[in-house]
């Protein structure tokens, strides 16, 4: 009884989650090694590896990776950055902190596609957009962000979602600190950034890994803020892989491509996860 | 130690920082928030209005353009839903993981966690055609076994953390006093650990309101969500910018304000308890 109990009650989990897995990877693997397009429904048949050959030979493969990897970097690298700083801002009281904090935090609750939208219209908008609004005022001429700078718009609008999240885990971090031994430190006159460099900083540690643990798991598949702004150009300016992988399916109508591309996604997602188990293994498990 | 520092330069300085750096952030969305109120004229006009008088249209037109209450009702469904349903999937075996230990409790999270890390699209074309076969495409369920499945791994993991600051004893106690595995559930478990529950369901609903991937791949007009209405904006048309800032506005209201009043919660459990 005592044995049973227990995988009773993680079945349903673990055989839904299974299924949930196996069953779309089975079909991917099916998929990919035949020619399956939807425009063509009379060509099937084996094909063998040349839906794989066609996906990382298409001129935009080699981009579309190094724009995955440079959005994850940036984002990571934005939000731990001015998260940490913002935390450690608002970790003392002042006048108005708890209005602060529900501003701060909005952010994340907004929905990817209204993000996208809003950034795209009233923020970066040539002629209208505050921002170009701002450069005319200091007598500069207003960019093309989404144009001229594609795949750094999409950072923007990312990080801007993102920084909330991380801010809030660092913030809360913060308040566990162990208040004697910061007063101890000031007591003996450590100055701010001594503070900050044996105290605040290696406290932080464990957060920092918590929050680069569920970006990557979110940002490895950014999709609504591209396809609601850029739709990955112009070119492949702001494609990624996950964008790259839809514009086969949906656009091109390539299934069996666009299979051999998710089953290059599922090989990144596990060189993402080993790297991360590694990681939270060594975090966590204090 | 009382706070002498009260009303220093330093907190004055704090003050100032802080309220700057947090309007700066919410800037965008305050913009939004004006300009839903605005004549579209007023909308683009150049410099910016600052002051207006505010206007109720946009939000009728909305409605009327596009019925708003059919995407948003589809949006409640879906996301309450699949967090009930994920809830009720997932808290059994956090359970037996958190208080029944097995050698392979690590294992299984992480093998739950790794199927989160593959991304959405990856399994598009599969499930779009398991969807298509079974006459489930633009259907609310569709979209709810999807969501369901695809927090389960998180909803697993933040009960599982929750569960494992509950001291065992407690439950054994319980046991002992000859409570079936229901009343252990429901007058022991769900009592200590309804902080643990609520972080999990309010992240769960956040998430799936949000969803947009499979939204805008698995439903249309049907059962589309908020996420579909907006994102149909995004064609030339949407350039009516204060209809758009409306209809975003009424699409994010909900979630954004619930957010507001559920943050503490969330951030305990967005952290799996590993940060305190």
């Amino acid at each position: 009884m005592n044995r049973l109990l227990p995988r009773l009650l993680l079945t349903p989990a673990v055989a839904t989650l299974f299924l949930w897995m196996i069953v779309p990877l089975v079909m991917t693997i099916y998929f990919s090694v035949i020619r399956y397009n939807l425009m063509q429904p009379d060509q099937t048949g084996f094909i063998g590896l040349e839906n794989f050959e066609y996906f990382v030979t298409d001129p935009s493969f080699g981009t579309a990776v190094m724009n995955t990897l440079l959005l994850l970097g940036s984002v990571i690298l934005i939000t731990v950055v001015f998260g940490i700083a913002i935390a450690l801002l608002i970790n003392e009281p002042f006048a108005g902190r708890g209005l602060v904090r529900v501003l701060l935090i909005s952010p994340f609750f907004v929905m990817p596609t209204v993000n996208a939208l809003m950034w795209k219209n009233m923020m970066m908008n040539p002629i209208y957009g505050v921002l170009a609004q701002v450069w005319a005022f200091f007598g500069a001429t207003p960019v093309d962000w989404l144009t001229d700078h594609p795949l750094f718009s999409i950072i923007v609008m990312v990080s801007w979602q993102w920084l909330p999240f991380a801010t809030l885990i660092f913030m809360t971090s913060l308040q566990s600190m162990n208040r004697e031994q910061l007063e101890a430190a000031r007591m003996d006159g450590a100055t701010y950034w001594q503070q900050l460099r044996y105290l605040y900083i290696p406290h932080l540690g464990r957060s920092v890994a918590v929050v680069v643990m569920i970006e990557l798991i979110f940002l490895l598949s950014v999709f609504a803020e591209i396809y609601t702004t850029t739709g990955g150009g112009p070119g492949d300016a702001s494609t990624n892989v996950a964008f790259l992988i839809f514009k086969q399916a949906l656009l091109n109508f390539d299934a069996g491509v666009a299979s051999a591309g998710a089953l290059f996604a599922v090989l990144l997602a596990n060189i993402a996860a080993i790297f991360l188990i590694r990681m939270v293994g060594k975090n966590l498990d204090k | 130690m009382a706070r002498q520092s009260t009303y220093t330069p330093a907190y004055a300085l704090r003050t100032v920082g802080a309220w700057a750096v947090a309007l700066l952030l919410f800037f965008p969305l305050g913009w939004l928030l004006l300009t839903a109120f605005k004549t579209e004229l007023q909308a683009i006009a150049i410099p910016p209005e600052l002051f207006f008088t505010p206007t109720l249209e946009n939000f009728h037109e909305v409605q009327e353009r596009s019925d708003y209450l059919h995407y948003a009702w589809n949006s409640v469904v879906t996301s309450v839903v699949s967090t009930v349903l994920g809830l009720a999937i997932a808290a059994p075996a956090a359970y037996a993981m958190a208080f029944f230990k097995g050698k392979r409790d690590k294992d299984i999270l992480m093998w739950m966690l790794s199927t989160k890390m593959m991304p959405a699209v990856g399994a598009l074309v599969p499930i779009y055609v398991l969807a298509q076969k079974s006459h489930l495409l633009d259907t609310q369920l569709a979209l709810i076994i999807v969501f369901t499945l695809s927090n389960l791994p998180i909803m697993v993991w933040m009960l599982y953390s929750a569960f494992k600051e509950i001291p065992n004893e407690i439950l054994e106690a319980a046991r002992m006093d000859g409570a079936t595995l229901w009343q252990e559930a429901t007058k022991v478990l769900l009592p200590l650990s309804l902080g643990g529950f609520a972080s999990t369901g309010l992240l769960c609903l956040v998430l799936s309101w949000n969803e947009a991937f499979w939204s805008l791949n698995l439903s249309s007009a049907q059962a589309g969500t908020l996420a579909t209405l907006i994102a149909s904006y995004s064609s030339p048309e949407g350039l009516f910018w204060a209809k758009l800032s409306a209809a975003s506005l009424m699409a994010i209201a909900p979630i954004v304000i619930f957010g507001w009043f559920s943050q503490k919660q969330l951030v305990q459990g967005l952290t799996f308890g590993a940060v305190k």
